[in-house]
């Protein structure tokens, strides 16, 4: 069982249980939606901008443990950061998920390592910083409400 | 005729592997079943032997092909009970085959105004073709509802009727849902179309292979069903069609072996099925085709169906004492076909599997190519448990196992 273990840390089973900034945010001007037709997954990501970087990031969808911890971890990372930098923490992400390689510095994403092992899961984690790169690059809108 | 269903699975090579560390529980039968010895035989002895082309060659391979390849529809009417084998197209699948349907029969029949019914427990190959010849000539479709919270209800067959007028065309529906299970009452669903003046269009993927289908007592005028969902190779189907509709029907592919005359003006074709058999036909699928009937009615199909059934009302039964699981189709002691469909409240579909896969035992998650269902019953996806001849108890018990298991992992 070391391999499922691997795959769903305690980190994972964390996030997936108590999600982190789940939920609309009310005052979004970004937002996207992503999803995995093949096993029915979505993840919309909201932004509220400060500038020119995420002041606030919230999520809201369903899926795999994977993807709802994904989503969840996500959103911790991002705050503060500009398209420019959002999309190198995307980049260093799905080397972990990919390869499997832990970052040099310690960060919970690491915990994400394990699911190199299981390429049909890679898209489930990947899913939520698709929406969010993608959020990024919308124009600002009026707030929905 | 055979009931013992406990050494089946020794007639099947691939199970005879270790996934996980455990012996292979294969319970994703409704997506493709195994192969037995005896199809993957007939395949071998083919190449090895008779491999040639058929319909053309006047050389000795090229006639035991041809007659290999027509033994083979011969023997699929006989499996249907169809009264002539010019009434068996093949085909690569079911999804080739309602296709056939859709642009060879209904684009050329179907007016502005006129109205398909299929169901809203359809496979997205019994659906999307009708929608694209719908959007082609200006019908309508209409569907079907499903009743119960949890499906439990089937279709709902008032709602049907009041739907039959003039207007009806075409009523393509599955015998067996694979998401579902449910089984549904064909003869019924086609007598009702047939007396409103529309045809029928039967998709049998979940229902050939699984119990005795007669076509003529069905009442059926179109069948479709795929080889590798009973036993047979991936690539070769079904259309079963009554004669005199293949034969109102132009072709929906041009090329070889379908025509009589070919001038440069234009050209003549052949009567049905060669009419839908452009270019070279899958010859030795369609071969391991009927090695896999042979082989299945060696067993028995309707002792096939009963044994798969027992095994699904057991998984039922044992699943519905988890917490937090909602089992969809048909009740504890309703009439259910082979399979489990199920979700849980606080695990998703793609970990059970990916967990279930760790303990050897292989399931599907996700939406079963149904997802306007899905969203009806207010599912993202649901984890289907499917059992064909070579499954057993004990296969059943390491699915509960492998359940509670994860359950437990998760802390749900």
């Amino acid at each position: 069982m070391s391999d499922l273990t691997d795959l769903y840390q305690a980190v994972i089973l964390d996030h997936n249980k108590r999600p982190r900034n789940r939920g609309k945010l009310p005052q979004a001007t970004r937002w996207a939606t992503g999803d995995n037709p093949t096993c029915g997954d979505n993840c919309t990501v909201y932004l509220e901008m400060d500038g020119e970087r995420i002041g606030e990031i919230s999520f809201e969808g369903s899926g795999c443990a994977i993807s709802q911890a994904s989503a969840s971890l996500m959103t911790t990372q991002l705050k503060g950061k500009t398209l420019s930098e959002a999309e190198e923490s995307f980049g260093e992400f799905k080397d972990i998920v990919t390869t499997g390689r832990e970052p040099e510095e310690f960060n919970e994403v690491a915990a994400f390592a394990g699911v190199h092992a299981f390429p049909a899961r890679i898209k489930c984690a990947t899913l939520a910083w698709h929406a969010a790169v993608d959020a990024l690059k919308q124009p600002d809108q009026i707030p929905t409400n | 005729m055979s009931s013992d269903f406990s050494n089946l699975r020794l007639d099947f090579p691939v199970l005879d592997q270790h996934v996980g560390g455990r012996p292979l529980v294969y319970l994703d039968n409704a997506a493709t079943t195994h192969k037995p010895r005896a199809v993957i035989d007939a395949l071998a002895r083919f190449y090895e032997r008779d491999n040639s082309n058929v319909h053309r060659g006047l050389h000795a391979l090229s006639m035991r092909a041809t007659d290999g390849y027509e033994a083979a529809r011969a023997r699929t009417a006989k499996f249907l009970h169809a009264a002539d084998p010019a009434e068996i197209v093949f085909t690569s699948g079911t999804t080739a085959s309602i296709n056939l349907v859709a642009q060879g029969w209904a684009r050329a029949n179907l007016r502005p105004g006129d109205v398909v019914i299929c169901t809203e427990m359809e496979h997205h190959s019994n659906m999307v073709p009708w929608q694209i010849v719908c959007e082609q000539t200006g019908a309508t479709l209409r569907y079907i509802p499903v009743t119960g919270d949890d499906a439990e209800g089937g279709l709902d067959l008032a709602a049907y009727e009041e739907m039959l007028n003039d207007s009806v065309k075409v009523v393509a529906f599955t015998h067996i849902s694979n998401t579902l299970g449910t089984i549904n009452p064909a003869t019924e669903i086609c007598a009702k179309a047939k007396a409103a003046g529309a045809i029928t269009v039967v998709d049998g993927a979940q229902s050939a292979g699984h119990e005795n289908v007669d076509v003529q007592a069905m009442g059926c005028d179109f069948y479709a069903f795929s080889g590798h969902k009973m036993a047979a190779p991936t690539g070769i189907g079904v259309l079963y069609g009554r004669r005199e509709l293949l034969d109102s029907m132009d072709p929906w592919q041009g090329g070889g072996g379908m025509i009589n005359i070919v001038n440069y003006e234009g050209s003549e074709w052949k009567p049905s099925p060669e009419r839908f058999e452009a270019g070279t036909p899958n010859v030795a699928d369609a071969i391991g085709l009927h090695a896999a009937m042979d082989y299945l009615d060696q067993v028995s199909r309707p002792a096939i169906g009963k044994h798969e059934s027992t095994l699904a009302a057991q998984a039922y039964d044992a699943l519905s004492q988890l917490p937090g699981i909602r089992l969809l189709g048909p009740r504890a002691g309703q009439p259910r076909a082979g399979l489990v469909s199920f979700a849980f409240a606080d695990v998703h579909a793609h970990d059970v599997v990916t967990f279930a896969d760790q303990d050897g035992v292989a399931l599907r998650g996700g939406h079963h190519c149904n997802q306007p269902l899905m969203k009806k019953l207010g599912l993202p996806s649901t984890t289907r448990a499917s059992f064909y001849l070579y499954n057993t108890e004990e296969d059943v018990a390491a699915l509960v196992a492998s359940m509670q298991r994860i359950l437990k992992f998760f802390g749900a």
